[in-house]
Parts: C-alpha cells; structure tokens; sequence
C-alpha cells in the first residue's frame, strides 16, 4: 500500500530564484526504509518539508503536482493533519522541544488530537519504552543532552503511532555513539512494527545497511530510486560524492556489486576468497610529549576546574608545530570544546599554561554567532572577501547565505585581521555538511597549513580526520589518550575508525583497494 | 530558575491545587499589612522550599531579587514621603535636592512595604521552582490553549534568547579587531530569536498543534498531598482574609506608626505558618 505519493511536484520557495523541487514523482510504500541523500540544498529537506505539509502551507511559495501522504492531498489538508499520519523529525532537536518535560513532550501531540487522558499516559509510556527513555520522563527537557532530547523529540513523533516517519538529518546534531544509536533505533522500529521510514542523511555509511531504497535528488530532481548496491554503482559513476567510503574502496579495486555497510563488505571480501582484517587493537599511540618551544601553539598542563564542578580538563599537554595539522577526537564530554575555547583565551586554565606564537583563530561550533552585520560586505571589506573568494556575495543577508557559505565567511572573518594568525582551531565544522563540502573544508585548512599555520578541529567524523589531518589526538574524561600518526589512532576501534578500516583496516579507500588488490594476488 | 521535579509533597500535589496553595500564601502577604503576619509568609515559603527540595533555588532567588526590592522600598519611601510625625533626619536643602524630613513612619512604612515585596517574591519563587508549569499549561488548555502555551513558549524564549547572547558574546570574542557594538549585537540576537521561533513554529505544526482539539477532561483521585495543601491553602486565605476583615493584624503607619491586634496578630500569624507548612509533615508517597 502506497503510504507517500508525489506526482509531478515541482516548488519554489517565496522569492527564490529557482524551484528547490522539479518535477519529483516519487512513492513510499507501507514498511519501507528509504534513504534521501543529494548534497546540500539540492532539495531533501524540501521534500520532507513536503511530505508534512508544511510546504506550502507554513513556507508559502509556489507548489505545482500533487502529494498524498496516508490518503490526505496536502493541497487541501495542512500539517496538523498530516501529522496524525506522519510524525517528523528536524536536524535541530533544540528547536523541536516545546514543553518542560519529557513526559508533557511526548503528551503534547496526542493531546493535540483530543486523545482521552488515558490514551495519551498509555501512548507516552509506550513511546518511552520503544525508545528506551522510560527513566527520562520526569525529567525537564532543557536538562537532557543532544542525544537523549533527540531521542525525546522521535518518541514525540511517534507517540501517534504514525505509519510513515519523516526524518530529516537527525543525526547531524549528534555524536557518533548518539547518531548509530538513532539510527538503530529507526531499523528496530521499521523491522519491529513496520513503520515506514523516510531518512534524509549525508552520512550513507551509517544508514544504508538498513535501507530498502534510497532515492538521490541532484538539484531538486530525482536523479536515483534504487537499492543500495544499485545506488551506489549510480553514485560512483554520475555523483561520487554520494558513495560511501567502502563502496570507494571497491570500485578502486574494481569488486562488485558495490557494498551498502561493513558487514556485506566483509562478507563479500570473504567470498572472494579474501579474508578481511580481522578488527584492529585499540589504539596503542600513547600521548606523546611534545616540545612546547617553537611551538605555533601548546598546551603546558593546562586544568579546567568548575567551581563546585568537576575537572573538564586534567593536565592536557600539547604542543602544534607550525603547519601542522592536528584532528582532536573523543566523544561528547571529553573537553574537545574545553580545550579549543583555552586556544584563544574564551576560557583560563585553573592551573596550567597556554600559549601560542601569535594570534589564535577559533571558530565555534555556530558559525552565524561570528556574524552580525546585515550584509556580508559589512562583516569584511570587499578586498578580503575577494581573497576569500567570496566577493560575489558581497550584498547578500549572511543569514540568507547556505551552510557552507556561512562557515567559509566565519573562518575568513577569524582568521583575516592585520596579523596572520599563528593557529586556527575549529569546533565541528562538519556538522550537518556533506562530503562534497568536507573536501572543500579539508583543502581550505590544509592551505592554511601551508601557510605555516597549525590547524587544530575537534570532529566527531573519522573520514574527515583523516582526509585533512596528519595527527589525531584522541580526548577521554579531559586527558589526551591516544595521539599519533591516523594510521596509529584511527585503524582500530569501533568509534574511533573509518569505515574502510572496519572493513579491512585500511584508512582510506585507496589504501584499502591496494590492500584488497594485494591479499587477492597471494 | 526552572522547575524541576523533586520528591516532596509540594511536587506530589496536583498543579492545580499546588497552585492554589501558592497563590493563598502569595494572598495573604497581598491583603495583610502586619509585619508579623509578613513575616510568618515570608518564614512560611522559606521553609517551605527545603521542605520541598528548593531550598537553593527560592532562597537565591529571593536574595537576589527580593532583598535588592526591599531595600529599595525601605530607602526610596522616606526620601519621597511627606508623610509622618517623628522627624528622625532632615537632609537635602543643597541644589538640586530641596529640603526634606525623614520621618520613623515613612521609613516603617517602606520598610514594611519592602518586606510584603519580599514574602510575594519567595512566593513566586517557590511557585516557579516547585510546580509544574507543563500540567498548569494543561490546567488552561480548556480556556485559552493557544495563549497559555504562547506564554510559556515566549517565556521560555528569554533563557534562550540569553543563551544565545552568551554565544554570541564569545563569538564576538573570536573576531579580530574591535567589538561589535551592543546594539549590533541586540539586533543580531534578535533575528536570530525570529529564526528559533520560526523552527519552534514548524515543529508546532507538525505536531497537531494547529488543529488542537478540546481536550477530554481527566479525572484523578485526589491523593492525601492534595487534600492535605487544598485544606492548608484554605486555611491561610481564611486566615489572612479573616484578620484583616476582623481588624486582628491591622497596621497604620502614618501620622504615627501603630500595630492593631497585639498577641492576637502573633497568634494568627503562627497559624498562618503552622497551617502553611503542616502538609509537608506526611512525606509518604511522594516519590514519583
């Protein structure tokens, strides 16, 4: 049964100049995962934003075809009806919380839609058990961490039982450990009561081993409806940067049908008679002591202590060369941001020293908080946006501008000035940005480098550490525990590892076909 | 200062009576002018708020806030009263300040003035810190939904909106050269609360929100917390309201400063604070 339907959509956004949907014909059938990937604003989120209603009802603009979502056209029913078909879910999990508790959150829909009071306990407990938040019900909202508010803000879309789930990148947000966790979720959620699932996501390794299809929209159009192994084998050929990482390292070696996650990798490996690697040690890179003399930046046993609190930062020694480029990794907690904020004085070590051969560029983890001004000629004179190569948006609202503009012009904005910063540090640049984008950001820091600036980002995504870094300091409980070459700190773990060294402990793709190439010729 | 659910019987009471027995103490530091019976609602919500697990909370909050009101009460009416019989100071007299008495009245007055300030702010802070704003918001869905959750959606806007200051402020910190103007800065926090509340808008809508049906009305049986704080809030409005109809705790400050009742005030105000703080005697079942 055909639970999503579009026929002929096409949309346009209130004075934009181009449709951000074209013609989409596209149907979700009852019980089915289906992943929407494309890069940044080539229309996923428009079409989730579709799919509930809200476009056109809340954003206006111009919509041509027809979407029925669970039998209701949304030319004539709006969001709030939709909603008793379909639950949604925003990047954002700030943004979607709007009661104090978690109990009164995952209520507020169901009491929406004039549920008896019985109802409406019996539906929270239920979506509480389903998503393993039962012990959080009491608990205010603005107290739960990214992870767990996003969690809250599912069990509130699903509280409903909807029968199709709109989710659009909501693992963005989210760390690692959160995002699988999320993500897991979903595949129980589809596999155990059959709710269809539509999931906008950059990260496909994460997704595609549970999805029955993925859709790829290029520019507002769908460009592939397919499966996994069939996507990826469109993705290599029409938009690599759609392919994830051991589908990369299969084509390089010229394997198929290309693999959707680890798993199907390894197993394919092994039919071909290759045995993958088995999974790597735990990192063995001890923290190394660096000489803090000569140094564009270092860290002298620095201490955070919170007043009544406990320590976020416990004796962090590090020293970056000039020009080097260093990736600071750890899960949420471990004093990455801590540690970036004591780079250019935001924070003061308790005990400890910082110091640094000049001036230190930090850009945190909002870009827009750098940006003030109404236009993007009034953040930096023209000459410097020219140099940044961004003097062709001279007249434009930094807030109209795209993720990547934004964070391109913040990084220009830390980083120009009469002297030449000494260190430029970055708080999860990468969130919410496609692989496309990450390159881009990856070659614009290694030219820093290049410069003989050290580059220090805290990042949660391995692949980017290692397409930019070449050192990884891995951050636990505010102590450095690993730091070393990528190749040390990175080829081992579960986290803490590219996907291509989970399926054979090469880091990248093109390592792993040489190794793949190599075991295949003994 | 947020809510947060803790095991006392204030937070085991249903919203609407935990209400009402917030708004009977706030009442009666409203309709007495008594400084004993201030006093004893001041005492009352102080002691209440550890009792209820927000001793912290109330207490700052009442010391920053309440005292600085107080204070101010005490200072500013004898400087700006013409009132009173017994001149204790005479100041002024140099340009631009014209000539004036300080009386004992005028400063009893403000005194007493900034201590009722004082007794309704430890209400409202024990209000806020103990009772569910999520279930009173329920309490108001039959009347007026749309604008009850507005309120609390705009209020809640203010500690993110100073959230959003803050990280402003430190991103301001990160740009070379000098900073940017406050006013700059207000405009850009601004905006930004225009693009939050658009996000909350859209998460809204695809939560039902714009065809919210008239809720069915839920009844639950009433637990001893809420018979126990629904008789102690009668009993204090009754209390206050008796004394002042009966004249028992009266207070005239001007011309001359006079206490009607003696020792039937101190009675009424002990009362008022026994039958305050009784149900937090029976902490059975408040644990949730």
């Amino acid at each position: 049964m055909t639970l999503l339907r579009l026929e002929h959509v096409s949309y346009r956004y209130p004075g934009a100049e181009r449709p951000s949907l074209r013609d989409v014909d596209l149907e979700i059938g009852d019980g089915e995962f289906v992943v929407l990937c494309g890069l940044s604003a080539w229309g996923k989120s428009t079409l989730l934003r579709a799919a509930c209603g809200l476009v056109p009802h809340f954003h206006g603009g111009r919509f041509e075809g027809r979407l029925v979502v669970g039998g209701l056209d949304t030319r004539e029913h709006g969001p709030s009806d939709v909603a008793a078909v379909a639950g949604t879910l925003f990047q954002d999990p700030e943004t979607q919380t709007v009661m104090g508790s978690v109990r009164a959150e995952i209520a507020f829909g169901l009491e929406n839609r004039g549920w008896s009071a019985a109802a409406v306990a019996r539906g929270v407990e239920e979506a509480a058990l389903a998503l393993g938040i039962a012990p959080l019900l009491d608990r205010p909202t603005g107290e739960l961490s990214g992870g767990e508010l996003q969690r809250v803000a599912l069990a509130a879309a699903l509280a409903g039982r909807p029968r199709l789930v709109l989710l659009d990148e909501p693992t963005s947000q989210l760390d690692p450990v959160a995002g699988d966790e999320l993500v897991w979720l979903l595949r129980r959620l589809n596999e155990e009561w059959g709710t269809a699932i539509v999931l906008a996501e950059h990260r496909l390794e994460r997704c595609l081993p549970a999805a029955d299809r993925v859709v790829a929209l290029v520019d507002g159009a769908v460009a592939c409806d397919a499966p996994p192994p069939a996507f990826l084998a469109w993705a290599m050929a029409n938009e690599p940067s759609l392919a994830t990482p051991a589908a990369r390292m299969f084509s390089l070696a010229g394997l198929s049908p290309l693999p959707p996650g680890v798993k199907a990798a390894r197993t394919a490996l092994r039919a071909r008679g290759i045995e993958p690697a088995p999974p790597a040690a735990p990192p063995a890179a001890r923290p190394r002591r660096r000489r803090a003399k000569d140094s564009a930046l270092s860290f002298e046993r620095v201490w955070f202590e919170r007043r009544g609190g406990r320590a976020v930062l416990r004796g962090i020694d590090l020293a970056l060369a000039p020009g080097e480029r260093v990736a600071l990794m750890g899960r949420n907690g471990a004093g990455k941001s801590t540690l970036l904020r004591h780079a250019n004085g935001l924070l003061e070590p308790t005990r400890g020293r910082v110091r640094a051969a000049g001036r230190v560029g930090l850009l945190l983890q909002h870009p827009g908080d750098v940006l003030v001004a109404d236009r993007v000629d009034g953040e930096l004179d023209v000459e410097t946006l020219r140099r940044f190569g961004l003097d062709h948006l001279a007249d434009r609202h930094p807030r109209d501008l795209s993720g990547g503009e934004r964070q391109r012009l913040a990084l220009a904005i830390v980083t120009s000035g009469e002297d030449r910063p000494a260190a430029v540090c970055l708080d999860e640049p990468t969130r919410g940005m496609d692989r496309l984008h990450k390159a881009h950001l990856a070659e614009t820091l290694r030219g820093y480098a290049d410069d003989g600036i050290a580059v220090l980002v805290a990042t949660h995504d391995p692949e980017f550490a290692v397409q930019f870094a070449d050192r990884v300091v891995l951050m636990g409980e505010g102590e450095v525990i690993a730091d070393g070459d990528p190749h040390d700190v990175l080829a081992g773990g579960w986290y803490f590892a590219t996907e291509t060294a989970r399926v054979c402990g090469a880091l990248t793709p093109e390592e792993g076909a040489a190794l793949i190439g190599e075991r295949a010729r003994r | 200062m947020t809510y947060r659910r803790r095991a006392s019987p204030l937070h085991a009471a249903r919203a609407s009576v935990a209400c009402v027995w917030c708004g009977a103490l706030a009442l009666a530091a409203i309709v007495s002018w008594h400084p004993l019976v201030l006093a004893a609602v001041l005492l009352a919500a102080l002691v209440a708020a550890p009792a209820a697990g927000v001793g912290r909370e109330v207490g700052r909050f009442t010391l920053l806030v309440g005292v600085p009101i107080a204070v101010l009460f005490t200072v500013i009416n004898p400087l700006i009263s013409r009132e009173g019989l017994t001149v204790v100071a005479r100041v002024g007299g140099v340009w631009p300040i014209p000539e004036l008495d300080v009386t004992a009245e005028a400063i009893a007055y403000g005194a007493v003035t900034g201590l009722r300030a004082l007794a309704i702010i430890a209400c409202c802070a024990l209000y806020f810190s103990a009772v569910d704003p999520d279930r009173v918001l329920r309490l108001f869905r039959r009347f007026g939904f749309r604008s009850a959750l507005t309120a609390t959606l705009a209020t809640r806007l203010v500690g993110t909106l100073a959230a959003d200051a803050r990280r402003l402020a430190d991103g301001q910190r990160c740009r070379p050269g000098p900073p940017a103007s406050r006013l700059t800065i207000v405009r850009a926090v601004t905006a930004g609360a225009l693009d939050r509340a658009g996000d909350v808008a859209a998460a809204l809508e695809v939560r039902g929100y714009g065809a919210a049906a008239a809720p069915a009305r839920a009844r639950s049986a009433w637990s001893r917390h809420d018979v126990a704080f629904a008789l102690s809030a009668a009993a204090i409005a009754a209390l206050a309201i008796g004394a002042q109809a009966g004249g028992l705790a009266g207070f005239d400050a001007y011309p001359r400063v006079e206490l009607h009742g003696g020792a039937g005030a101190g009675a009424i105000a002990a009362a008022l604070a026994i039958a305050a703080l009784a149900p937090f005697l029976d902490r059975r079942g408040i644990a949730r």
